[in-house]
């Protein structure tokens, strides 16, 4: 290299440097200027490219646990139930069912004429043999709990098929919305043990979904195309390709260039770097709230922490509306408890905690902690108010709410100690072995309200999810009675009050659900936004003709 | 000769199996484990215990660990690096053979670009030190050591992706890719190799060029170098035959232990430019605590190694005849 090759290449890296700060506005986005004006006719045709987060594990979601090989996996297969944009539930494969009073029957007419992706015909004993799996103890599923209470399932006649529960069971219904599988192609895998080695998880998985397989290159991408005999229609994109891209900043890039069609942003590029002119024309918006929220979870076997007042105070020292601004620039709901807002379950009528440090000061001092030590620290009895707050690794958010929640302590006279811990280990060590004091965690959200599992008393052995061992019998009653039917008025009654008791408790402190970002390219319509998202409809998702970017047909 | 290389070759078997002895044990002591991670943790809210024990006993892992070490050493003696943990169970060696052409590839052609490109420039800087040649490099030299390899990726991104749309911005083919001619298929592969190449070398070449420049400072500055000039030869025989031969061997060293660095891949380049290479694997192995893959990437890259030092002796030797004469004295 020549002495003035050397200093050319140090000047392009400056005018590297300055490319990246700036010059936004001028970017190469494909606008396709006319759209506006394109009669928004639905037409079958092009590909929707769209970038996924992580690599997909495997093709039989029914013995996976990663969000990306869902989100393939619900593509390719169907239940038969599923889930309308209210988040209620609405048939699949069954075209009606009926229930009977005691809760206990439950008869699935199951819609006629519908195909595997193979050609073979959809039948009742396709959905015996798929309950068979999810029980069969050599099956390594993480869903098998939700079928536990079914004492039979008989295949009636083709097209019928009749469940009958041990004890009424709140979750009956939404369990069936699991993917059915094949018995055709899988029933000997399942017998064996091995249906994750199946080559069905590995490629050419058959489901009877709005798209077949098409092809997967591990870690690159997924290539799936439309299925012509869908039942509820052949799905207007004709070819889907997942792009998997593991870090947000490039699959932002990609979506400034026009490689990918729609991706999730992080909150940072949605609020402040995608709201230039190009940029909004080229892509919409579609916020949601996610079906996960954020909380501070405090032992409950630590006698500081087991006093109710105790955890008051704190739910009134933190700032959530500053933590929302500061964390996810606004892009967040203030949680009152486990259920998110605008969801059937959510019961707005109960105790709030506004920020308010002089009212935290004062319940501490209720709670006995009223002097401080030299360094400013809250004592009781010699003992200092001061703990570690676990949090995991490579979750940058987490760590900054504990960050902001630091500071607010620490002006109350409490002083918090941010541990950050890798996953594997955080869970393995600490929280099963329930070695924390505090921990920083979210927790995702069922469409149906029974959350047994994280508030009865009985669930506080390691392996289970009571983490911070909450015990309140009036909780276990009402835990109880919620499962124990299936009417949704009685249901909403006991869950109501369940909420209004948790907020009351704050068994943990509840932050924020989380909003969830994606944009989809302005040239794909019909996409109709609702609480449940957008994915809900996407076989009527369509291009008009004019604006057809790829050739496929 | 022969022989040489073979009694080596017996004596690194009991010293490979050592090195996974131990990498064995510290990977089963490290907390946490592969069953822990497939309930659905965040969002189900399903008690995953009864999976927990089934995936234990699937895997193996309720037994003692020196049993578990004994059933995997006897199955690699059988080449069999057995089955990945995480929920695809496929045989690691499959898992690892889709990945390594890519990594290979990418650190070859990286590799060869550093070789090809620093030992002229080192040379170069070393024979005319101080002069505006060797500021500049030495100045680009930092540059590239202090530059992370993220911020130039992204940079380059914005400015040849973004910006003036020459090149694809990640992968390694278009989204198109199977609805391209054979030709076309073949400009898209090498376009898509060019940001991550350039990135990749960048900071490697800045090393390996200094490394090319030291060598050869100390060696024009010996005697030899002197009676070469003194005898009349030309400039260019005494630094290209005289000097540059000797000067070469500190690389063939370098070079020679970064050849088991050719199976990892980087994991900051891989993710950032969405390349499914080794590293990615690896990465993912270990958060996901996919024993299997983690020690059969381990093996392998222990084997590597040992035969890399084999190579590295035995070439000198090739190119150093001293080493070769002392040799032939000793056994006398």
């Amino acid at each position: 290299m020549s002495p003035r090759a050397a200093v050319r290449l140090l000047g392009l890296l400056l005018a590297l440097a300055v490319a990246g700060c700036g010059g936004e506005a001028d970017s190469s986005v494909d606008t396709g200027a006319t759209q506006t004006h394109v009669a928004a006719r639905p037409a079958y045709g092009d590909t929707y490219i769209e970038a996924l987060r992580g690599n997909i594990s495997g093709l039989i979601p029914n013995v996976l646990s990663d969000g990306p090989s869902f989100e393939v996996g619900s593509m390719i297969y169907s239940g038969l139930v599923g889930y309308d944009k209210d988040s209620n539930l609405k048939g699949e494969l069954a075209e009606s069912w009926e229930a009977s009073r005691d809760c206990l029957d439950f008869t699935f007419k199951l819609r006629r004429n519908v195909k595997w992706h193979d050609g073979h015909p959809f039948t009742a004993a396709d959905v015996v043999f798929t309950y068979e799996t999810m029980v069969n103890p050599k099956t390594p599923t993480a869903y098998a709990g939700d079928f536990k209470p079914v004492e039979s399932v008989v295949a009636v006649d083709p097209y019928t098929v009749h469940v009958r529960y041990k004890h009424p069971h709140g979750r009956a219904l939404q369990s069936w919305s699991i993917w059915m599988l094949p018995k055709h192609l899988l029933e000997p895998y399942v017998l064996e043990g091995k249906l994750r080695e199946a080559p069905q998880n590995r490629a050419n998985p058959v489901g009877t979904g709005m798209y077949r397989f098409s092809e997967w290159r591990t870690g690159e991408r997924v290539v799936l195309t439309a299925n012509p005999d869908y039942f509820e229609g052949r799905p207007y994109i004709s070819r889907v390709v997942y792009r998997i891209i593991p870090s947000s900043a490039t699959t932002f890039l990609e979506l400034k260039a026009g490689g990918v069609d729609g991706a999730r942003l992080t909150a940072l590029q949605f609020k402040r770097q995608t709201e230039y002119p190009a940029f909004r024309k080229a892509y919409t918006k579609y916020p949601y709230a996610a079906n996960i929220y954020v909380y501070l979870g405090l032992n409950l076997k630590d006698p500081r922490f087991a006093d109710r007042r105790v955890r008051q105070a704190f739910a009134h020292a933190i700032n959530k509306r500053e933590i929302i601004e500061g964390v996810r620039l606004g892009l967040a709901r203030e949680a009152t408890g486990p259920y998110k807002p605008g969801t059937w379950p959510y019961n707005p009528n109960v105790r709030t905690y506004p920020h308010d440090t002089e009212k935290a000061r004062e319940l501490l001092a209720a709670a006995g902690w009223k002097e401080k030590n030299a360094d400013g620290i809250l004592v009781r009895n010699g003992q200092p108010l001061k703990f570690d707050l676990l949090t995991s690794q490579g979750s940058d958010e987490g760590r900054k709410v504990a960050e902001i929640i630091q500071a607010s302590f620490k002006d109350l006279g409490v002083q918090v100690e941010i541990r950050v811990i890798e996953w594997a280990a955080l869970l393995k060590e600490y929280i099963k072995k329930r070695n924390f004091e505090a921990i920083m965690l979210a927790w995702g959200v069922t469409p149906d309200p029974d959350q047994y599992d994280i508030w009865h008393s009985s669930k506080t052995s390691p392996d289970e999810l009571n983490r911070i061992g909450y015990a309140n019998p009036e909780v276990d009653d009402l835990l109880e009675k919620g499962r124990r039917s299936c009417v949704e008025a009685e249901r909403k009654k006991h869950y109501d009050r369940l909420q209004e008791v948790l907020a009351e408790d704050q068994p943990i402190i509840f932050l924020y659900f989380r909003e969830e970002l994606p944009v989809v390219s302005s040239r794909v319509r019909g996409i109709v936004p609702a609480p449940i998202g957008i994915q809900y409809n996407f076989n009527e998702w369509f291009v008009p003709k004019p604006l057809h970017r790829y050739t496929a047909g | 000769m022969l022989g040489y290389a073979l009694r080596r070759l017996v004596l690194a078997l009991p010293l490979l199996i050592g090195i996974t002895f131990v990498s064995f044990l510290v990977i089963h002591l490290a907390p946490g484990e592969p069953t822990e991670l497939q309930g659905g943790e965040v969002t189900s809210t399903q008690s995953d215990r009864e999976l927990r024990e089934r995936l234990r006993e699937i895997y193996g892992l309720d037994k003692p660990l020196h049993v578990q070490y004994w059933s995997w050493l006897t199955r690699l003696a059988r080449l069999d690096f057995g089955r990945s943990f995480s929920p695809d169970a496929r045989p690691v060696l499959q898992k690892i053979g889709e990945r390594l052409p890519v990594t290979l590839l990418l650190n070859i052609v990286e590799l060869a670009i550093i070789v090809v490109l620093a030992i002229p420039i080192g040379v170069f800087s070393a024979t005319r030190q101080y002069s505006k040649f060797d500021k500049v490099t030495t100045v680009f030299v930092f540059v590239g050591f202090a530059t992370p390899d993220f911020w130039l990726a992204l940079m380059l991104m914005i400015l040849f992706g973004v910006q003036l749309g020459w090149l694809p911005i990640s992968q390694l083919r278009s989204p198109m890719w199977e609805y391209m001619s054979f030709w076309q298929q073949h400009w898209d592969f090498l376009t898509h190799l060019v940001l991550p190449v350039v990135v990749a070398t960048f900071g490697g070449l800045a090393g390996f060029s200094r490394y090319m420049r030291q060598s050869m400072l100390e060696v024009i500055r010996q005697d030899y170098i002197q009676s070469a000039r003194a005898k009349g030869l030309a400039e260019g025989v005494v630094i290209g035959k005289h000097a540059l031969r000797n000067a070469l061997l500190p690389i063939v060293t370098v070079l020679g232990l970064s050849l088991p660095g050719l199976i990892g891949g980087s994991v900051i380049v891989e993710s950032i430019f969405a390349i499914p290479g080794m590293g990615q694997l690896m990465v993912q192995a270990v958060f996901e605590r996919d024993y299997p893959v983690i020690m059969g990437n381990l093996v392998i890259v222990a084997a590597l190694t040992l035969v890399a030092n084999l190579i590295a002796d035995l070439t000198y030797s090739l190119i150093d005849p001293r080493i070769r004469v002392a040799a032939r004295r000793g056994r006398r």
